[in-house]
């Protein structure tokens, strides 16, 4: 498998999960953020893109698990990068949807891939022009290292090690048609 | 996306492009929404609304849209401003551009005068009304309040009703729908009807329909878009009297009556009530003439962000 990215080329190097293990990991993912939030009601807040799938199965599990459905949202945080002077392709504003009267709540952001850490900290920027919430949390797929800022995630799925030029692909059935983690390299 | 630094017009917008502006007008409306009704995407720069034509919506609106992105805004507006004493539009824009301004919103009264600016600055500029030629925010809002209430831009039946011979805003609009596919019946006074309208536009020209009717113009129609009387454009006699315009030319509820059951009535303001619309369709419920100021400001902001935000 290759193909272009954009102006980059990817080769796969190997598949990290496959549609198995990614909907198992996820099912994790959901039970730790509810035994964590000791059966506290959690906003879950998926960063666009894949974030918000993600956001959408964890709440389906916590609904079965806790018999209450938690509130789901979606956050664009390209409105709050610090890299928009910089990027060679303007990237496509997509939809906002953040629950009315978050205030005082416990509000877990969900992200595929946690890698420099400036999407977060632009989704914290986000989040604190929606008002005071009583935590804000995070849920990442795969944390890669290479963190940037001082950032780190509350639930992780998996962990691992990557080189700089590799690229985490995360693909969910509802936006790429299948489900798998992929580990490419840029060529 | 929006590979160009200045927006002047619809007519050398792609159906891509305009689709880009209205998709992200889509996603940008909701910061609107918010307890804090402000993003910082646009920080640091600053943006010139530079205004030789009374106006109050599309001053506002540009203003608001360029605060709700964090630029800082500076409103020029001829009385207050060095034109009064003479100096050209040139100097003026040079000296603009001299002080490191990333975007001029220029309205001018001479049709071409964006165009001229565009050539001499470094400044983003973007066209917020020429003379009689064209008011793409205008359209670009028009299309995005059709397309909300509609769910499309092709297959649809639009009637474009008055002062056509001085209306940018029937310009841009007819550049706009016909790229989609849509019927514009354009319907006016002989004495308001531009002598060869249907040459100006050289594309699509099959989507474009004239009539002195108003019975055949609303006839059916999905969309009803009255245009308001320029009064202040007009140096001789156009019609005898407003009443007997609004007899022949105004929308009242029988005409209404005659469009689809569903039609949206829009203006793009400001109003000459009882003129060229009856007060009780200006605030009816097929009215969408509110509606259309709120897609103003996400509008902008879209076009602000895909011209400065990268």
């Amino acid at each position: 498998m290759s193909y272009n990215f954009g102006a980059m080329s990817l080769k796969l190097s190997y598949q990290l999960m496959t549609a198995e293990e990614l909907r198992t990991t996820l099912n994790h993912m959901a039970d730790d953020i509810l035994k964590a939030n000791d059966g506290r009601p959690v906003v879950l807040l998926g960063v666009q893109r894949r974030g918000v799938p993600m956001a959408r199965r964890l709440a389906i599990r916590i609904t079965e698990k806790a018999q209450r459905e938690p509130q789901i949202g979606s956050l664009d945080i390209n409105l709050y990068r610090d890299d928009l002077t910089r990027v060679a392709f303007q990237p496509v504003v997509r939809k906002t949807d953040v629950p009315p009267n978050i205030d005082d709540r416990d509000v877990i952001l969900v992200d595929d891939v946690l890698y420099t850490g400036r999407t977060i900290r632009a989704a914290l920027d986000a989040l604190c022009d929606f008002g005071r919430m009583r935590t804000i949390q995070l849920a990442v797929l795969i944390d890669r290292g290479h963190r940037e800022l001082p950032i780190e995630a509350n639930f992780v799925g998996k962990k691992i090690a990557t080189k700089d030029n590799e690229v985490v692909e995360v693909k969910l059935t509802e936006i790429d048609g299948e489900d798998g983690i992929y580990v490419m390299e840029k060529i | 996306m929006l590979n160009r630094k200045h927006l002047l017009g619809i007519e050398d917008l792609s159906r891509d492009e305009i689709l880009e502006i209205l998709d992200t007008a889509d996603s940008l409306q909701e910061v609107s929404t918010r307890p804090i009704k402000k993003v910082p995407t646009l920080r640091g720069k600053t943006i010139i609304n530079l205004f030789f034509e009374a106006s109050t919506r599309t001053r506002t609106s540009f203003e608001i849209a360029a605060k709700r992105l964090s630029a800082d805004v500076v409103n020029v507006s001829q009385s207050t401003s060095s034109v009064s004493k003479g100096e050209t539009l040139i100097d003026t824009a040079k000296t603009l551009d001299a002080m490191a301004a990333d975007c001029v919103v220029i309205r001018h009264f001479a049709s071409g005068a964006p165009h001229t600016l565009a050539k001499l600055t470094k400044a983003s500029i973007i066209n917020a009304g020429d003379g009689a030629h064209e008011h793409p925010t205008q359209a670009l809002l028009d299309a995005f309040t059709i397309r909300q209430r509609k769910g499309r831009l092709n297959d649809l039946r639009v009637a474009i009703i008055g002062d056509i011979a001085h209306s940018r805003v029937a310009r841009s609009n007819l550049h706009l729908l016909t790229k989609f596919g849509a019927h514009v019946w354009l319907c006016s006074t002989p004495t308001l009807m531009p002598a060869s309208v249907e040459k100006i536009i050289c594309e699509n020209r099959q989507f474009i329909h004239l009539t002195n009717s108003m019975e055949e113009a609303v006839h059916g129609a999905d969309v009803i878009m009255m245009l308001r009387i320029q009064f202040e454009r007009m140096n001789e006699s156009f019609f005898p009297t407003e009443r007997e315009y609004f007899r022949y030319f105004g929308l009242d509820r029988e005409r209404v009556e005659q469009a689809k059951p569903d039609v949206i009535i829009m203006h793009p303001g400001p109003m000459n009530r009882g003129v060229e619309i009856a007060t009780d369709v200006a605030d009816g419920p097929y009215s969408v003439i509110l509606d259309q100021v709120s897609a103003g400001v996400g509008v902008r902001m879209a076009i602000l962000y895909l011209l400065l935000g990268a």
